[in-house]
């Protein structure tokens, strides 16, 4: 068997075990990357010299019994938009072009210190804002599926690099589906966990009451695994919170029996696509099968999460991208009249359309005269989704549905009609509006052979519900396949 | 659950004016092209006719949601933790001189 179609997990049981080292893991993915990569085009940065040093020094803490977890020596990716001291970190704009940290994000350190060997920074859309990767300005990576298509996003190179085995998992940033949707298009597993749980000290933000850091894997047990090595409470963040139940992988458990599944019909209604619920219906079926207990019921609101999500997201993007100013760091441009010439010129040259639109939508919903009609009622709805999915959760332990509507589109085609693209978020923004966590994981393929993903959701702490239905429902469904690169 | 307004009469569709996308522009600190502001101008007024669907809910006994969580400001003791790190700060600067940002006169 080649080494690369191990599991993280499997690969660091492999190598604790002597039969294989952390030297030829990072050689092995480095081939890759230098086979694939100028197709798929998941990473901007590979730092190949740190990567071979540092798995030596990764290697003699194993030898020397320092390093045991289940991720000890395994190469993994990190989305761009997290800092790494040393290594380049572009949010994949030219306003970070020339980026490099001198502090690395808690959560990438947190997966150091579990023994895991970052390979390089994935390509994602600018600043997190895309549901494709085509806004990047590093170019757009392709879906190891189908080189046609889009990987989704905005964490495509992290989902991307993961299925073409360029990895062997990655961490992705989630603020309205940006791990699971791309995790869904790719035929990967992905996590965004409950606000609060992953430190986002260090990682650049654009939502920051959205914002999520998650893991991206191969199945359910490497992203648990992942996502236990990476939560902890961290007094640089002042929205962590101190959680003591954060030994995900005990979730791992293959028993639904008696379990409360939800499944909402207004997740099954227009604008779905016939294949995907099909397969997702099957999934349930197949958890039923199992001993779950499935209910259909009327989750509100649904219609409104697009909405609020969108002035939400926007009116936070705004002001935190005011730092972006051409003088702490980054681009700043070449010519220029004065100081406020130079934050202009600088600003506009060095963002992207998208960012610039969702800059603008967030300006305007927060100024003087909008505020009230726009950002304080997106707020209010936010609290009205919220109790909405408390009372699911007064009855079901999960909540069942597609990750995204449709499989992933063809390149080129979204970015033109931003709405129609947005519309794609139906089943994910909620989740972040209301801090709970989700996975997305692989449960079919449409008949052009691109997967489905599975949209599991928990409430908030209940990581361990959606993990062990997760896990449930892929020993159920057995090994899912790789896509032949 | 939530109560739902009325069917109110079509609103109007949003027309962004060219003074209000000089005006955003200035807050966002951006410098729009011609182009650029006619495309902001169609992209906004599209995606406000979609916001304004929340109009539709009456959320005039709702609390706004900022946190999910009941949280509260989070403070800590006046005192300097970290040390010196003003030659870190300044490595990614676009000017830098003397230990300082370099920045365009302000003054005349």
């Amino acid at each position: 068997m080649d080494l690369l179609q191990l599991t993280a997990v499997e690969l660091s049981g492999k190598i604790k075990a002597g039969e294989l080292t952390v030297v030829e893991a990072a050689e092995a993915v480095l081939e890759q990357i230098k086979k694939k990569d100028g197709i798929y085009r998941c990473y901007i940065t590979v730092d190949e010299a740190t990567v071979m040093k540092k798995a030596g020094e990764i290697q003699k803490k194993i030898d020397a019994g320092e390093l045991t977890g289940p991720l000890a020596g395994t190469p993994v990716a990190v989305k761009d938009n997290m800092c790494t001291k040393g290594m380049l970190t572009t949010c994949a704009s030219k306003m970070l072009g020339n980026f490099v940290p001198v502090y690395t994000a808690e959560a990438v350190l947190r997966l150091e210190e579990a023994g895991a060997l970052v390979i390089g920074k994935t390509n994602m859309d600018e600043f997190a804002m895309g549901s494709t990767t085509e806004t990047s300005a590093y170019g757009e990576t392709k879906n190891p599926w189908d080189i046609r298509k889009v990987p989704g996003g905005s964490s495509g190179g992290s989902a991307a690099a993961v299925a073409a085995r360029e990895c062997f998992a990655a961490l992705g940033s989630d603020t309205g589906g940006s791990i699971r949707q791309p995790a869904s298009f790719c035929g990967v597993v992905g996590i965004k966990p409950t606000y609060g749980t992953v430190s986002r000290y260090g990682l650049i933000a654009y939502g920051s009451s959205l914002d999520q850091i998650g893991p991206i894997g191969k199945d359910v047990t490497d992203c648990a695994a992942l996502l236990e090595a990476v939560a902890s409470y961290d007094k640089k963040d002042s929205t962590s919170l101190k959680r003591q139940d954060t030994d995900f992988t005990s979730a791992l458990v293959d028993d639904v029996k008696g379990m409360k599944i939800g499944i909402p019909r207004e997740y099954f209604g227009d604008g779905i696509e016939a294949e995907v619920k099909e397969a997702v219906l099957n999934a349930a079926q197949v958890l039923e099968g199992k001993g779950a207990i499935l209910e259909e019921f009327d989750l509100s609101l649904v219609e409104y999460a697009i909405p609020a999500y969108y002035t939400i997201a926007a009116a936070e993007a705004s002001s935190n991208l005011e730092r972006f100013d051409g003088i702490k760091y980054g681009y700043r441009t070449e010519d220029y009249e004065g100081l406020h010439q130079m934050y202009k010129k600088s600003r506009s040259e060095g963002f992207g359309a998208e960012v610039k639109r969702r800059i603008m939508l967030g300006s305007f919903v927060l100024s003087s005269g909008y505020y009230d009609a726009y950002y304080l009622k997106a707020l209010k709805v936010k609290a009205l989704i919220k109790k909405a999915f408390d009372d699911a959760f007064a009855k079901y332990d999960v909540i069942l549905g597609p990750t995204a509507p449709t499989t992933a589109p063809v390149l080129g085609k979204s970015l033109a009609e931003p709405l129609k693209m947005y519309l794609g978020d139906i089943y994910t923004v909620s989740v972040n509006l209301a801090g709970l966590p989700g996975i997305s994981l692989p449960c079919g393929k449409d008949s052009g052979g691109m997967p489905i993903g599975l949209h599991l959701i928990g409430d908030c702490f209940k990581e361990k519900n959606i993990l062990r239905v997760a896990y449930a429902y892929e020993r159920a469904r057995g090994p899912f396949g790789e896509p032949e690169l | 659950m939530a109560k739902r307004l009325g069917r109110k009469e079509k609103k109007m569709a949003n027309e962004i004016s060219d003074e209000m996308i000089e005006y955003v522009g200035i807050l966002a600190k951006l410098e729009l092209s011609g182009e650029e502001k006619e495309q902001a101008k169609a992209d906004m007024g599209k995606m406000l006719d979609y916001i304004d669907k929340l109009g539709e809910l009456d959320t005039s006994d709702v609390e706004p949601m900022s946190h999910v969580f009941d949280m509260q400001n989070v403070f800590r003791d006046d005192v300097v933790t970290n040390g010196d790190m003003r030659e870190d700060m300044l490595k990614n600067a676009p000017g830098e001189k003397d230990g300082m940002f370099i920045v365009p006169r302000t003054f005349e």
